[in-house]
């Protein structure tokens, strides 16, 4: 195989029946993975091609699924769980935060815990609550944990073979409203660093930063402001622990200029740690305030207002507009 | 959608290894023998030495109205779904009896915590039927206020409402008010630990709470054997407390056992959980596709069951309805169904402001920065438009 153009999701399914061909102490588990293939099919064709000792319908319980990982982990398995909406991870919080981040610390190294915990996340599919939100700054709050979100299918693949291969626990989140674009993927490709951000268009005014299902509303920013003569560099974080500060700085160095964009609430977000260090790192070359881009200190919305809720191409804009003014 | 099947070049591990996953069992080897039974899909009232219930005529023909219309209110939201008004519809049909049966064995001053499904609940309750629909509309979360009616809010995240449920009854047991409280969840909800945990504060503070599961047989696409090895009902006694199976799809049983459980808990005597043991006809969801996990020959099975057509037998049989009265019914339906329509038609979406409103009940600094920051922004729009 090698390259081939395929959905996110598509190629989420691909990279799982990757790993577990190649090795066999790879595990799927979750609600509805198998004979279902998932509420959103990502698991689809697993279970009937690695039987059910491999690709696991767990009971419908959340604390159950991670603390039954950990054990397979401490046994030498490498589990990968589905939880099945980032609103439903919280019932597994206990486990992820006071279990799963910090048994390796405790155990001074001793354990490997190669637990990669899959959450679709994100709005704008018009879902009822619990549905669409973007927990990613809790995750990253905790020391222990690494977390990922793909903006496209090729990451999408290789992020999620290099977060089963990790010996750490990975929360990747998958921006589920991307989950049916479609993009190149090499499965023989030498993939960069899992933690690496990636500058996917470049331009000398304004850094736009962002990670997950927001880069695509970053890059259609920055061609809509390109139409207005303004050159937008656009950074995918990738990662959101670590956070690639260094590829940030670089960015901004040479344009001056920051605005983070992500779904989740402003308040303590991720959005925030960029805006704090890239002061911190990038105070004399900086021509204006880092700005942020997200949700409102609001639950998020029933679905008739998420338009409004979500970061769009206009309210993007409004920031690239108010950063270049200064 | 399907992925190539990479079975053949793919080595199967099996070999001489146990199989970890628990064997296929028949489905409820003992159940049919351990089910409340007092009226049979033949539509013959039968007796049951625990539970009896002598409804009258009219009290007959009222469940078999509260089922139908249930129905067709159901019904209604799901074409309505399809038409692109609702984003989203759980179905409950099927379990009409379970939720009729165990809805109007309610006084007045009892307190009901639900899932996503309970619209027939919701009937018995006097909630408008079109209050259920504006979080499925995407206008809001919820809603309506539970205390008006005693019928709490939806609860999406599976299992959380029964801690709620016995919380609430461990206040009214405090109070020592006349009332019991009324908690729905399904047979997947029963792995969580959420659930676990309302067995144990109900049993070791003895609170005035009755835990209604209805088993309908499915947890989206996973079975009820991928939940439990042993009959739901059977769970109560290891916390201390009594279980029972109802046929589900009985509402005479349904009423006469959850009658007797509340009973017991505004007596003092502790919770019980009951099993409604039926199935759901449809879809998990409007979203969902049941054709990838379950056989046609299943719901088949279960059609001969039904639960409103066991009780139309009976009245038409005892000569308790004539074709006059179900005519009636059938225009009243056509009506609720057309009134719902309408409503949802009509409901407004939110305004944009909506999402600033009731985060806090004394309010917020961060909140109004917010609300004020959005309001300019929007008000940016106006301007640029009016200027051109
Ligand atoms: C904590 C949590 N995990 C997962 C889900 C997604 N989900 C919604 S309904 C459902 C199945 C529920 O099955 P059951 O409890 O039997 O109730 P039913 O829908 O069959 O009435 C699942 C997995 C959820 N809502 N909450």
């Amino acid at each position: 195989m090698a390259a081939e153009k395929m959905s996110l999701s598509k190629a989420i399914n691909a990279s799982l029946r990757t790993a577990l061909e190649t090795d066999p102490k790879v595990l799927i588990m979750g609600e509805d993975v198998g004979k279902l293939g998932g509420v959103f099919r990502v698991t689809d064709g697993l279970q009937k091609d690695f039987g059910e000792d491999r690709v696991i319908d767990t009971p419908l319980a959340e604390s159950g699924i991670v603390g039954t990982a950990i054990g397979l982990a401490l046994r030498g398995y490498r589990p990968v769980v589905e939880i099945q909406f980032d609103g439903f991870v919280f019932p597994a919080y206990d486990q992820i935060v006071t279990q799963l981040a910090k048994m390796h610390a405790r155990s001074l190294g001793k354990v490997k815990l190669p637990v990669v915990v899959r959450i679709p996340y994100g709005g704008g599919i018009g879902a009822v609550e619990h549905h669409s939100e973007s927990p990613e700054a809790l995750f990253a709050h905790v020391a222990g944990l690494k977390v990922v979100s793909p903006a496209n299918a090729s990451d999408a693949y290789w992020m999620l073979q290099q977060a089963i291969d990790s010996d750490d626990p990975v929360i990747y989140f998958e921006p589920k409203r991307r989950y049916h674009d479609k993009s190149e993927v090499d499965t023989a490709a030498i993939p960069g660093p899992l933690h690496a951000a990636r500058v996917v268009r470049q331009g000398t005014d304004l850094t736009l930063a962002a990670y997950g299902p927001m880069v695509k509303v970053a890059l259609d920013a920055a061609a809509a402001a390109a139409e207005e003569g303004k050159s937008i560099e656009v950074l995918d974080l990738r990662s959101m622990s670590p956070i690639d500060f260094d590829s940030v700085q670089r960015s901004v160095e040479r344009t001056g200029r920051l605005v983070v964009v992500h779904e989740a609430p402003v308040f303590l977000g991720t959005g925030s740690e960029i805006a704090a260090r890239i002061t911190e790192r990038c105070f004399y070359h900086l021509q204006a305030p880092v700005l942020r881009v997200g949700g409102f200190h609001s639950p998020y919305p029933p679905s008739r207002l998420e338009d409004e809720y979500l970061p769009g191409l206009d309210r993007v804009l409004d920031a690239v507009d108010r950063a270049l003014a200064y | 959608m399907t992925v190539e099947s990479t079975a053949a070049r793919k080595p199967r591990r099996s070999g001489a290894k146990r199989s970890t996953t628990a064997r296929d069992t028949k489905k409820q080897p003992a159940g049919q023998t351990e089910l409340v039974q007092l009226l049979t899909p033949e539509g013959e009232r039968v007796e049951h030495p625990e539970y009896a219930i002598d409804p009258t005529p009219e009290e007959l023909r009222g469940l078999y109205r509260d089922m139908v219309l249930t129905r067709r209110f159901d019904a209604e939201a799901t074409t309505l779904q399809r038409q692109g008004e609702l984003g989203l519809w759980a179905s409950l049909l099927g379990q009409e009896a379970a939720q009729i049966g165990s809805g109007r064995a309610l006084h007045d001053a009892d307190y009901v915590f639900p899932t996503y499904r309970e619209h027939g609940v919701a009937w018995c309750r006097g909630v408008d039927p079109t209050n259920l629909l504006g979080m499925f509309r995407g206008v809001n979360h919820g809603g309506w206020d539970p205390n008006s009616n005693n019928f709490h809010l939806y609860t999406i995240v599976i299992g959380s409402q029964t801690l709620h449920a016995t919380g609430y009854a461990m206040g009214v047991a405090k109070d020592g008010a006349d009332a019991a409280v009324l908690a729905y969840f399904g047979d997947g909800a029963s792995s969580q630990g959420d659930v676990a945990e309302s067995f144990t504060f109900s049993a070791v503070y003895n609170a005035p709470v009755v835990f209604f599961c209805q088993n309908n047989q499915w947890a989206i696409s996973e079975p009820t054997e991928k939940q439990t090895r042993v009959p739901l009902y059977q769970r109560a006694q290891g916390f201390g407390f009594p279980g029972v199976r109802v046929d589900g799809n009985d509402v005479l049983a349904c009423l006469a056992v959850t009658k007797a459980a509340l009973e017991r808990a505004r007596t003092g005597q502790g919770p019980m959980l009951i099993e409604a043991f039926t199935y759901r006809m449809g879809a998990h969801t409007t979203s969902d596709d049941p054709t990838r996990y379950r056989s046609p020959e299943e719901r088949e099975l279960w059609e001969t069951k039904d639960p409103i057509l066991r009780l139309r037998t009976l009245l038409t049989r005892e000569g308790l309805a004539d074709d006059a009265y179900f005519a009636d019914l059938e225009r009243e339906s056509d009506a609720l169904a057309k009134r719902v329509r309408d409503a949802v038609r009509a409901m407004p979406d939110p305004e944009d402001m909506a999402m600033f409103e009731h985060i806090y009940a004394d309010g917020h600094a961060l909140v109004d920065e917010e609300r004020a920051q959005f309001a300019e922004y929007q008000a940016s729009f106006v301007t640029a438009e009016e200027g051109i």
